[in-house]
């Protein structure tokens, strides 16, 4: 399974935490597109905690987390 | 010639009983642009580097900039600058809500404290009536309790900036607040306003308005600059939707969320004490301080009562840093923070250094009061909070010291996760190597707003960079602590530069005060900041050494998590920066000094 971590916005209407079937998905974008979130919307996309692009390949097992454009300190 | 300078400061010498109005010098004050900039000016040329900091010869600069008190976005901030109880060196603590607008309109650009009072005064400002008077029946009250009773006698327009008990016993992490949830909160500020018996300073004007150098070219600046916070992503929706804890999740995210006094990196139960969860179950509105346009402030329900609420940095420093999910604890803990005028950073991650200790059997049950410090204890945090704050009890008063007095005093200095004696915040430097050269070389110690490299590291702003890389990450800091120090001097926030760069703010000040900086020029002055915080910590006795992180983020790899393994490379990059800045062993030389116009 693939895990992936909706926060901020991004949960509005689609939850907090989301597995899928890996067969179905070889990169990030394909899972947003599943998401219907916008590649735009997304400002940091963790995949296992490491920055990364929506070309990037996606495996089972792996966390993938979704951030709006957020900040602080 | 106009300019958004009053050029006239106040000195007040408590000792003598004395207040005088002195002439600010416009070519020093735009050498050094104002707040943090000009008050290190004024107390390194007035020999306060060598002074014991609790002494009555230790001066407390509250210093406004030039974009304070103006109609450009966030332009209300002000700066106690002073030499630091907690660290011996330079303290330069900003604050927001309306008080440095307030100073700026009655018509100063700074106050600067000087001696000791025989009995505990506050000062009153109204324009050119100055004065100071009695503070018997406000001594050892709250924050929010002093505020109360100084507005019923000002005017509910008056400002005011106090200290709680925590400053009164001169503890090393007291701070100073204002509009009872803004805290000029680092290094101690509060204990030295403490040792002068001076609980308050009140402030009203008539005046509302600042005139600037160029109200049409001003007007035209400021547009676009509100222009690009509006549509920033950060600054027109996330900060304002969820506040700065909507970092809680992104930094735990990638294993770098300081957890049970950084002995992990990332916290199972980090979503519980999120923004998100803040904002779902306890927001009641935003706070917004002077001209913000931002609105990151948290006005909070605390069991029935509106309070503001927490920052990402206290809910880190209770939350995973001691251990606990309780949001509701960690929501109560930096209430009374805010009541007792502790540093809302200091006070939780010393608290976690003490839990550490009970951990390690340093600390017993018998020391304890009746309330362990047991890692996940929202009781412990929310009763140590009170015991550092009001020095109730012998281990709240060691703690209210800081976690580099109380863990020394065990024997084990290396517990206490602090720079220069300040305590690091939210952010795991093993897992993030920018940030570390920012903590180890910050001069005032321990500190993640003396260059943001989170920013770029973390949230791709304005581009994004590997954080575990430590190439260009010395460069990268040093740009970021310069623009900084621009910043903080110039009277706005920290925050608007997710959306602004140097060029907008060089903008601004060219029309507010008539300068004429480019980007290089703009930031030059910043360089020149930070230089002359580096003379005065020569001064004050740092040694090369001091510019080093915590064993424990050096040797130690993150035991777990999306960032295991990771150590900080300080080795490889403190050389490096030392390279760019033009340091050998830590301070400036003598070509770097004439190049910023320092000798």
């Amino acid at each position: 399974m693939i895990e992936i971590r909706l926060f901020a916005t991004l949960r509005e209407n689609r939850g907090k935490i989301l597995f899928f079937e890996p067969e179905n998905f070889r990169d990030a974008d394909s899972i947003l597109h599943e998401l219907n979130i916008p590649a735009s919307d997304v400002a940091i996309l963790l995949i296992n905690g490491m920055h990364s692009q929506p070309r990037d390949s996606v495996k089972d097992g792996d966390v993938i987390a979704l951030f709006p454009p957020v900040g602080g300190g | 010639m106009t300019t958004s300078y009053n050029l006239k400061m106040l000195r007040v010498n408590l000792t003598e009983k004395s207040i005088k109005t002195e002439i600010l010098d416009e070519a020093l004050a735009k050498k050094f642009i104002g707040g943090r900039g000009l008050g290190t000016k004024i107390l390194y040329d007035e020999g306060v580097a060598k002074v014991d900091p609790l002494s009555p010869a230790n001066k407390l600069v509250f210093i406004n900039g030039p974009l304070t008190g103006c109609n450009v976005p966030t332009g209300g901030r002000y700066m106690v600058v002073t030499k630091s109880p907690l660290t011996g060196m330079i303290a330069s603590s900003n604050s927001g809500g309306v008080w440095g607008a307030r100073l700026k309109y009655a018509g100063y650009d700074a106050v600067i404290v000087e001696g000791k009072a025989d009995a505990p005064v506050y000062l009153s400002i109204h324009d050119d009536k100055v004065e100071l008077l009695p503070a018997g029946d406000l001594w050892g009250k709250e924050s929010t309790v002093v505020e109360e009773i100084l507005k019923e006698k000002h005017g509910k327009d008056a400002s005011v900036l106090n200290i709680g008990p925590a400053g009164e016993q001169l503890f090393e992490l007291a701070c100073i607040m204002n509009e009872a949830d803004r805290a000029a909160g680092r290094s101690g500020v509060g204990a030295v306003m403490g040792s002068k018996m001076l609980k308050a300073i009140v402030c009203a004007s008539t005046r509302t308005v600042i005139e600037p150098f160029d109200k049409e070219k001003l007007r035209e600046v400021v547009t676009e600059s509100l222009r690009k916070i509006r549509e920033n992503g950060v600054t027109g929706q996330g900060l304002p939707t969820y506040g700065t804890a909507v970092l809680v999740n992104i930094v735990n995210n990638i294993g770098s969320f300081p957890t049970r006094n950084w002995q992990e990196s990332y916290f199972a139960d980090a979503d519980k004490t999120s923004g998100e969860t803040l904002k779902e179950k306890y927001l009641v509105k935003q706070g917004y301080c002077h001209r913000c346009p931002i609105g990151c402030g948290r006005v909070i329900n605390l069991n029935g009562k509106t309070v503001g609420g927490p920052e990402y940095e206290p809910i880190w420093a209770y939350g995973a840093n001691c251990g606990v999910e309780d949001l509701e604890a960690i929501n109560e803990a930096n209430y009374w923070c805010n009541e007792l005028g502790l540093d809302a950073i200091g006070a939780p991650t010393t608290i976690a250094a003490a839990m550490e200790l009970y951990q390690k059997g340093y600390l017993k049950d018998e020391d304890c009061d009746g309330v362990p410090l047991v890692w996940g204890s929202a009781k412990a945090i929310v009763e140590w909070t009170k015991h550092m704050g009001y020095g109730d009890n012998k281990l709240g008063r060691l703690m209210a010291s800081g976690s580099y007095r109380l863990c020394d005093h065990y024997g084990v200095p290396e517990f206490s996760m602090s720079v220069k004696k300040q305590e690091m915040p939210a952010y795991d430097a093993r897992g993030i190597q920018g940030i570390g050269i920012t903590y180890a070389t910050s001069n005032r110690g321990g500190c993640h707003v003396r260059g943001y490299m989170i920013s770029p590291e973390v949230l791709g702003l304005p581009e994004p960079l590997n954080r575990l890389a430590t190439e260009g990450k010395a460069t990268w800091t040093k740009i970021f602590q310069d623009l900084t120090a621009v910043i903080d001097s110039s009277g706005m926030c920290l925050f608007t530069s997710f959306a602004l760069g140097a060029p907008d703010y060089a903008g601004l000040l060219n029309a507010a005060t008539g300068t004429n900086y480019d980007v290089e020029g703009v930031l030059k002055v910043g360089e020149r900041i930070y230089n002359i915080e580096r003379l005065f910590n020569k001064e004050a006795g740092m040694v090369a050494g001091d510019d080093t992180l915590p064993k424990r983020i050096l040797n130690e790899p993150i035991p777990s998590g999306p960032s295991k393994g990771e150590v900080s490379k300080l080795n490889i990059t403190l050389p490096q920066y030392y390279e760019v800045r033009g340091w050998v062993d830590a301070f400036p030389t003598e070509a770097t000094l004439k190049r910023l116009d320092l000798l």
